[in-house]
């Protein structure tokens, strides 16, 4: 079957990310194909490239990308969620004229029309929020 | 539902339960509707709990400088999401009225709210 996740929830908020984190590994482990993660709302901090958590908590941003390297997981970040938040690849603080960036491949900036083609390509969008 | 034949099968239904002013929830929930209606899909919203509060006439930007979601809900129409939904129970909790409230909003009674859900093939909720 071929899934996809909303994640809403920022990470080490509430249980949100965790919960996505480990449902993306079971959905791959059973064999089923997951095409992306689309991060909305608070769910964008998953992406923050400059994410430090205590060594031994688990690496949730890492976690995705790993997810990525291995299976080829999309990581889809809202870009207008995104900029809100701060957080934003090369390009787009450029574009603002800010000094640094926050975002960084896999993880790729785009719009909710993403998220309304995966909830039509794919058999199973699964929400995560807090 | 009741009446199945003034009431036809939607494609995607948006899930709305936060109030406007306290949180970003409304705002992104709205966007999601009016992009998944610019890709040509037929759109329902439904009102839950404290969203019902979203659809209350004249209501400012209010103190926080946002730009609150009155003007984003007058322009659904435009998008042809013309079917929106409000629970009876969060109504009555807030003491409001369908007639009071903007855009003509149908009501939902809590016994149908199962039935809606299911007649739709997506479901996304905010």
């Amino acid at each position: 079957m071929r899934y996809a996740i909303l994640l809403m929830g920022a990470p080490y908020s509430d249980q949100a990310s965790h919960s996505a984190l480990r449902f993306a590994r079971s959905v791959l482990a059973r064999g089923h194909c997951l095409e992306a993660v689309f991060f909305y709302h608070d769910g964008v901090y998953n992406a923050a490239r400059l994410a430090a958590p205590p060594q031994d908590e688990p690496h949730l941003t890492d976690g995705w990308v790993a997810l990525c390297e291995q299976h080829d997981v999309a990581l889809q970040v809202c870009i207008a969620a995104a900029l809100r938040r701060g957080l934003m690849d090369e390009r787009e603080a450029a574009r603002h004229g800010k000094n640094g960036h926050s975002v960084e491949a896999p993880f790729e900036l785009t719009g909710v029309g993403q998220l309304v083609d995966l909830s039509q390509r794919c058999d199973r969008l699964v929400t995560f929020g807090p | 539902m009741h009446h199945d034949h003034d009431t036809p099968a939607g494609d995607l239904l948006v899930i709305l339960r936060h109030a406007p002013h306290g949180s970003g929830w409304l705002r992104e929930g709205l966007d999601v509707a009016l992009v998944a209606a610019a890709f040509g899909g037929d759109v329902s919203l439904l009102f839950m709990g404290e969203g019902v509060t979203a659809l209350v006439e004249d209501q400012a930007a209010g103190a926080l400088d946002q730009k609150g979601t009155a003007p984003t809900l007058r322009m659904l129409e435009m998008y042809d999401i013309d079917t929106l939904w409000v629970e009876a129970e969060a109504l009555a909790r807030f003491g409001l009225s369908a007639d009071e409230l903007m855009l003509a909003p149908r009501v939902l009674q809590a016994e149908d709210s199962a039935e809606l859900i299911r007649r739709h093939a997506r479901v996304l909720t905010f």
